[in-house]
């Protein structure tokens, strides 16, 4: 069968990767399990090592200490055309000196698989990709997002046990770009290989992943899903990295959180005692017309900065009492837009209890 | 400006004249512009090239005696010493072309590869010869392949050889004094070109399943082809029209066109077979760099307009 569905995924488990170029650490005591068929996103700012880190994976970099074990075997010192292991590069890498054909057959060619078989296989590849009939195509005369097709028919046809991303996407326009994030989704539903994608684009990472290990500083800062990850983020870089988020610094004592001298309600159980930070998303604050509205909900005083109006929605900036800015966004609702406040008037922001997560104030 | 007129004015029309004739004036001064720009470099090309080349040609077409005669061209095909100069412009022009590239080739290969700084460094020593004259250069390697040269010394001294070689004064001399003349001129461009080689590209080789020696002769040779074609035209143009070192280096014994040019004008005062040699030569270094064209195009093409 060809490009069959996953029996030969495996898992990856990487332990204790150290990298330093000279004095400067890239990666420190890294550690990542990755389960068969799964696709994880690495995300993270540009020098976070995630690139590093993939580099390592696919051979092309040396760690200086640590183990990356494929389905039990290890691969640390395995040379780079042995490790199997398929790769799409940021800037597609293809052979410009070979047509589609010949750059899809290349791992092919390299296996010694029959040319029977070999034209089988690329055209079911290029198939998969949505290429049909372009195999004699140079690739000087495919469109960006052709040739994006093209190094993943590539990094498949050979069945790898793993496939490895470089932020394939980045260099396409938003709309194709979107676009692309689907299919690939979708392919790696069909293929059930393991893959390992790297990007910075917080949004392509919540699309595409089953998991999103989010990096920062050779570290990985917290592993979940994407909905975890948004709603639960377990340290401030999280929170600031992925999405918007309003920091509000509170203290917690006896057993309650405080902000201001004003109480506010948790929904889970009240955190050690000190000083923390809440992360508030700014689609989750609510404008109240009055504070006598607010029922269950937490309320924040505030007075309005400006309004600014994105057509779907519209982004309140508001102060605190403290001068602390802090944002909001609504849809714009026919009830919100009647009552929208004007500038420098005194609003209440309501907070549902469930949506207040606190992190440690670094 | 009176000519250009405003929209509004002409609202209804909708005939697509609206400011054409503004517009084509426009054009015309922008194009009269950069033609009296270009003037200085045209005035040059055609004083220092078009001119002596027409001159030269008209020179060929008479002979001692002044009179209209295609004796000049005859002389090729009666005269044996003629072709024979021929033969050997060829044969240097082909030994040294040939063992420019295998020397090259590495040396370029390494150069690419090293760190930017030791790479930096060591193209000065590719360079730095390029600042001594040729003349300089011939006579120094004069001093160390001659009878009781350097060379010769060293082996005897050492009891590898017991008879000197004849390493100057011949075939031998003007290949060897060629090759150190000519090999720069292969380096510069084919690094140049393994330089712009993406290095995704190689590690795609690997990581689609090709040893490094794999990856090095499926993509890294085919993509520095095009640097190394434009290496060898250089060079084997720069050969066949070579006149100082094999001059100094055969020692009388390796007669290449550019010397035959020499005697022509300056020991038999004939400028009309010296003017067609000239024509000759020039006529046939043209229809080889043509020929390349027209082999390397069509496998070239891809890698060329991918760049």
């Amino acid at each position: 069968m060809l490009l069959s569905l996953a029996p030969s995924a495996l898992p990856i488990g990487i332990h204790h990767i150290e990298k330093r170029f000279g004095a400067l650490s890239i990666l420190s005591d890294l550690n990542l399990d990755v389960a068969a068929g799964e696709f994880l996103t690495l995300l993270g700012p540009s020098g976070s090592g995630k690139t590093t880190l993939l580099m390592i994976l696919a051979g092309f970099v040396r760690a200086n200490a640590g183990s990356i074990k494929v389905g039990g075997e290890e691969i640390i010192t395995m040379a780079p055309h042995k490790r199997n292991i398929g790769m799409v590069f940021q800037n597609y890498a293809l052979f410009p000196h070979m047509n589609v054909f010949h750059n899809v057959a290349f791992p092919l060619k390299q296996r010694r698989v029959s040319a029977a078989d070999t034209k089988q296989r690329v055209d079911h590849a290029l198939e998969l990709v949505r290429l049909q009939g372009l195999g004699e195509r140079r690739v000087d005369q495919l469109s960006g997002g052709q040739r994006q097709r093209v190094a993943l028919a590539r990094a498949i046809v050979f069945e790898p046990r793993i496939v490895l991303m470089d932020e394939p996407l980045s260099a396409l326009d938003k709309g194709l770009r979107e676009h692309m994030q689907i299919e690939l989704r979708n392919l790696h539903r069909r293929l059930g290989m393991t893959t390992v994608y790297v990007t910075h684009d917080q949004r392509e990472a919540i699309t595409m992943s089953d998991r999103i290990a989010v990096m920062n500083a050779g570290r990985i800062e917290q592993i979940d899903q994407p909905e975890t990850i948004y709603a639960k983020p377990k340290t401030k870089f999280v929170a600031g990295f992925i999405g918007e988020s309003n920091f509000i610094p509170v203290e917690c004592r006896n057993g309650a959180i405080w902000h201001e001298n004003q109480r506010l309600r948790l929904s889970g159980p009240a955190p050690s005692a000190g000083r923390h930070l809440m992360v508030v998303r700014p689609e989750k604050l609510r404008l109240l017309a009055n504070a006598e509205q607010a029922g269950d909900l937490n309320v924040l005083r505030a007075t309005v900065g400006d309004i600014i109006y994105q057509g779907d929605s519209f982004i309140c900036y508001a102060a605190l009492k403290d001068g602390r800015q802090i944002t909001l966004r609504e849809y714009c609702r026919s009830d919100v837009l009647a009552n929208l406040p004007a500038p420098g008037e005194p609003i209440a922001l309501g907070i549902d209890a469930s949506d207040i997560v606190l992190v440690a104030d670094q | 400006m009176s000519a250009v007129s405003a929209g509004h004015e002409h609202a209804g029309r909708i005939d697509g004249t609206l400011n054409a004739a503004a517009l084509r004036a426009d054009t015309r001064r922008q194009a009269l512009g950069f033609l009296a720009l270009l003037s200085p470099g045209l005035f040059l090309v055609f004083a220092v090239i078009i001119v002596p080349v027409g001159w030269l040609f008209w020179l060929s077409l008479f002979d001692e005696t002044g009179t209209l005669s295609a004796a000049n061209y005859a002389r090729f095909f009666e005269q044996a010493s003629y072709i024979k100069t021929f033969m050997t412009t060829f044969k240097v022009a082909f030994v040294v072309t040939t063992a420019c590239v295998l020397l090259g080739y590495p040396l370029a290969y390494l150069l690419s590869q090293l760190p930017r700084r030791a790479a930096s460094i060591c193209l000065v020593f590719v360079i730095l010869p390029f600042w001594t004259s040729v003349l300089v250069r011939t006579y120094a390697w004069l001093v160390i392949l001659q009878r009781k040269g350097l060379v010769n010394s060293w082996l005897i001294d050492h009891g590898l050889i017991s008879q000197p070689l004849q390493l100057a004064n011949n075939f031998t001399g003007v290949v060897i004094g060629m090759i150190h003349i000519m090999l720069p001129f292969l380096v510069l461009p084919l690094y140049a070109s393994m330089k712009s080689i993406d290095i995704d590209c190689l590690r795609a080789g690997m990581n689609l399943g090709a040893s490094p020696a794999a990856t090095f002769r499926q993509v890294f040779l085919p993509l520095s082809l095009p640097g190394l074609a434009s290496g060898v035209v250089i060079v084997f143009v720069l050969c066949l029209g070579f006149f100082v070192t094999p001059a100094l280096m055969g020692g009388g014994k390796v007669i290449m066109w550019a010397m035959r040019m020499e005697q022509a004008a300056s020991l038999y005062s004939n400028w009309g077979a010296g003017a067609a040699l000239g024509v000759v030569l020039l006529a046939v270094t043209l229809s080889l760099l043509g020929l390349f064209r027209w082999l390397l195009g069509a496998r070239a093409a891809g890698v060329w307009s991918s760049r």
